[in-house]
């Protein structure tokens, strides 16, 4: 295995074990978060390792991974920057944010990554945080009450290579850092 | 604020309460030793008796789910804690777990012991990265000082918690949604009956609640039924989480006991409208239930008061319009919500959600035609109630209430080429764009 190897094939091991005997295939989700904080992303690679270690079709796992938004596909940036623009935010300002956003990353309507592949910058739906609207999240940490001005400064801190400290708890290093979260493996993203 | 009472965020602000010695010392786990010492029917007949109803949307009583549990199936029973939160306009499970990550355990905890089971699963939200560490946290402790594991206090008694965190999907938090996800499949929804509590997780028998649902479990054991009874009302007693949002001076999530008026919520908690503008039009349970207007400022926050002006509580997300927001605007943003997130398995839906979406499109940009207004009526009538799952009836509500409350609005859009609130068209309004992922 390319993907799944070495210390990370113990990981692997240990996430399918968390699931009842008989149930491994529970463990898909995990698993894919594990390929994409490995690669930045989840590659056809990974695909056909984790239909490997569950004893699936390629074809079984990819029809799970294209159905969730949070399992990237695409080739995805350092940094995955999502601005909820759904009604409660978007009633405090979230289009303007939005548009913003995609100013300070340099990143064209229709384009989702940034030339350099520091960001992605998409839309989301809401994202249960509506009471501090609008709501940015920076690989998934959250930053509430942000204006345009304050999307763009959080932008080029990451531009920079600074990781800005989110609005409450702390700030997983990247996207890949945060995607080992989701995995489960680490209790705290610092 | 009100001085109203409040239960499961009376410690909300003291930051002692989030590691468990602090949790413990302010009351906690007082809940669990008494069911600890209870036959698990007698748990189950106390939360009947306090008469608590699921807190996700559709208001179940709690007790009666976990009775129908049955018990001779040979195979284990789960609990699922639904913490998937994904309701436009709903937020508060996210802060109770931010803030007491232990009050939800202990209910879960409790509820294991009542359907007699051993593994308890959480489904978290994807998107709650950090949140969902708070939980990790918390469990971790709470297996290190024996609350959960093998020997829950030394009760002989097993339960386990996993964490299962989902992936950006609205529809997992529907509950046979969540199960095919949890199981590893892609997450759409499964034909009922045979009901979860009969036919869930692998097709064995599970129970599966939202976590506001759960945080009620622990007060009701320790403080007993009538305490739990003394707020709300009759039929729908105890207290609900509102997550106020949109156009209010205070946004918040605010703990107020059921059957309290809006006024109370919008002027006491929230503040009144942003800037002293006019009240145009309100949420009671996030963007899937019809919404309410000014005339409905006294109406009650219960499940019977609010279904008798035509809405659902809901989630208790109030999501507030002033009277400059456009309503064919917040009808078109939301209904591609529900374009985005169908997950594709029946017609109605998948199609009529897009279609909508157009339709909206083009009357808000001042394009529309007169016939686009019964169109929308008929397509909300041919989507409700014949699709496969709730989410399409949700899908229906923002569209069917608009029209219903504002329906001159819509006609003034058709017959003046632009919005007669914001002056916006013909070309493209403020809120536009569908979100992208
Ligand atoms: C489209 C859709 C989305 C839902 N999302 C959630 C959710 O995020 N959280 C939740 O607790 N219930 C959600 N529900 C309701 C669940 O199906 C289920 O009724 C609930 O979790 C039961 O818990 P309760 O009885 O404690 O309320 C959703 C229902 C539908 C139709
Ligand atoms: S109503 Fe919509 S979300 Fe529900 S099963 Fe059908 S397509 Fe899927
Ligand atoms: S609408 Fe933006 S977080 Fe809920």
């Amino acid at each position: 295995m390319a993907v799944f190897e070495g210390a990370t094939l113990a990981e692997a091991r240990a996430i399918v074990a968390r699931y009842p005997a008989g149930r491994e295939r529970s463990s898909v989700m995990p698993l894919l978060y594990l390929g994409q904080s490995i690669e930045g992303r989840v590659t056809r690679e990974a695909l056909r390792e984790v239909a490997e270690l569950l004893g699936l079709t390629t074809a079984e796992i990819e029809s799970v991974a294209s159905f969730y938004t949070m399992i990237r596909l695409r080739p995805t940036g350092t940094h995955v920057v999502t601005v909820c623009t759904n009604l409660a935010c978007a009633l405090r300002g979230a289009k303007d944010v939005y548009e913003a956003a995609h100013r300070a990353s340099d990143i064209p309507h229709g384009a989702e990554l940034s030339e350099d592949g520091v960001i992605s910058l998409h839309e989301e739906e809401c994202m249960g945080a509506c009471e501090r609207a609008p709501v940015v999240a920076i690989d998934f940490a959250y930053h509430d009450e942000i204006s345009p001005a304050r999307v763009t400064e959080l932008i080029q801190a990451l531009r920079r290579g600074e990781v800005p400290a989110p609005s409450r708890g702390t700030a997983p290093r990247d996207f890949r850092h945060a995607s080992r979260v989701l995995a489960g493996l680490e209790g705290d993203p610092a | 604020m009100t001085g109203l009472p409040r239960v499961i965020t009376r410690h909300w602000g003291d930051e002692s309460v989030i590691p468990l010695d602090g949790y413990v010392a302010a009351g906690g786990h007082r809940g669990l030793r008494k069911a600890l010492e209870m036959a698990p029917d007698d748990v189950i007949a106390l939360v009947k008796a306090a008469g608590l109803r699921g807190r996700g949307g559709a208001g179940f009583p709690t007790g009666m789910k976990w009775s129908f549990v049955p018990q001779d199936t040979g195979k284990p029973t789960y609990v699922v804690v639904n913490f998937d939160e994904s309701e436009p306009g709903t937020a508060n499970n996210r802060e109770l777990v931010e803030r007491e990550p232990h009050q939800l355990l202990e209910g879960a905890v409790i509820t294991a012991l009542a359907v007699r089971c051993e593994t308890v699963f959480v489904y978290c939200r994807g998107e709650f990265l950090w949140p969902g560490t708070v939980l990790a946290r918390a469990i971790a402790e709470a297996y290190g000082a024996g609350y959960l594991g093998a020997d829950v206090l030394g009760s002989g008694r097993r339960v386990d918690v996993v964490m299962h965190r989902g992936a950006g999907s609205y529809i997992c938090g529907e509950e046979t949604a969540l199960l095919s996800s949890l199981e590893g499949f892609r997450g759409q929804p499964r034909l009922r009956p045979p009901f979860p509590a009969v036919e869930g997780l692998y097709s064995a028998p599970t129970v599966i609640n939202n976590v506001e649902t759960l945080c009620n479990v622990p007060h009701i054991l320790s403080e007993g039924a009538e305490a739990f009874r003394a707020t709300g009302t009759e039929k729908s007693p105890g207290t609900k989480m509102f997550t106020l949002s949109g156009k209010v001076e205070r946004p918040g999530n605010y703990e107020l006991p059921m059957g309290t008026p809006f006024r109370v919520l919008l002027e006491e908690c929230g503040g009144g409208v942003l800037g002293g503008k006019g009240l145009k039009a309100w949420t009671p349970g996030g963007s899937s239930t019809p919404m309410l207007t000014a005339e409905h400022m006294n109406v009650g926050l219960d499940f019977e008061s609010i279904a008798e002006v035509g809405s659902m509580l809901g989630t208790g997300a109030v999501m507030v319009l002033d009277e400059t927001d456009c309503v064919v605007e917040v009808a078109r943003r939301l209904t591609e919500f529900y374009a985005h997130e169908s997950c594709g398995k029946c017609t109605p839906c998948r199609e009529g959600t897009w279609w909508a979406t157009r339709v909206l499109g083009r009357i808000e940009e001042g394009y529309g035609r007169e016939e686009d207004i019964p169109l929308m009526g008929e397509m909300g009538r041919n989507i409700l109630f014949r699709s496969f799952c709730a989410l399409a009836d949700g899908a229906v509500s923002p569209i069917s209430s608009t029209l219903k409350h504002f329906q001159a609005e819509y006609e003034a859009h058709v017959r003046e080429g632009r919005c007669p609130v914001t002056g916006v068209g013909p070309g493209k309004a403020p809120l536009e764009g569908v979100a992208s992922s």
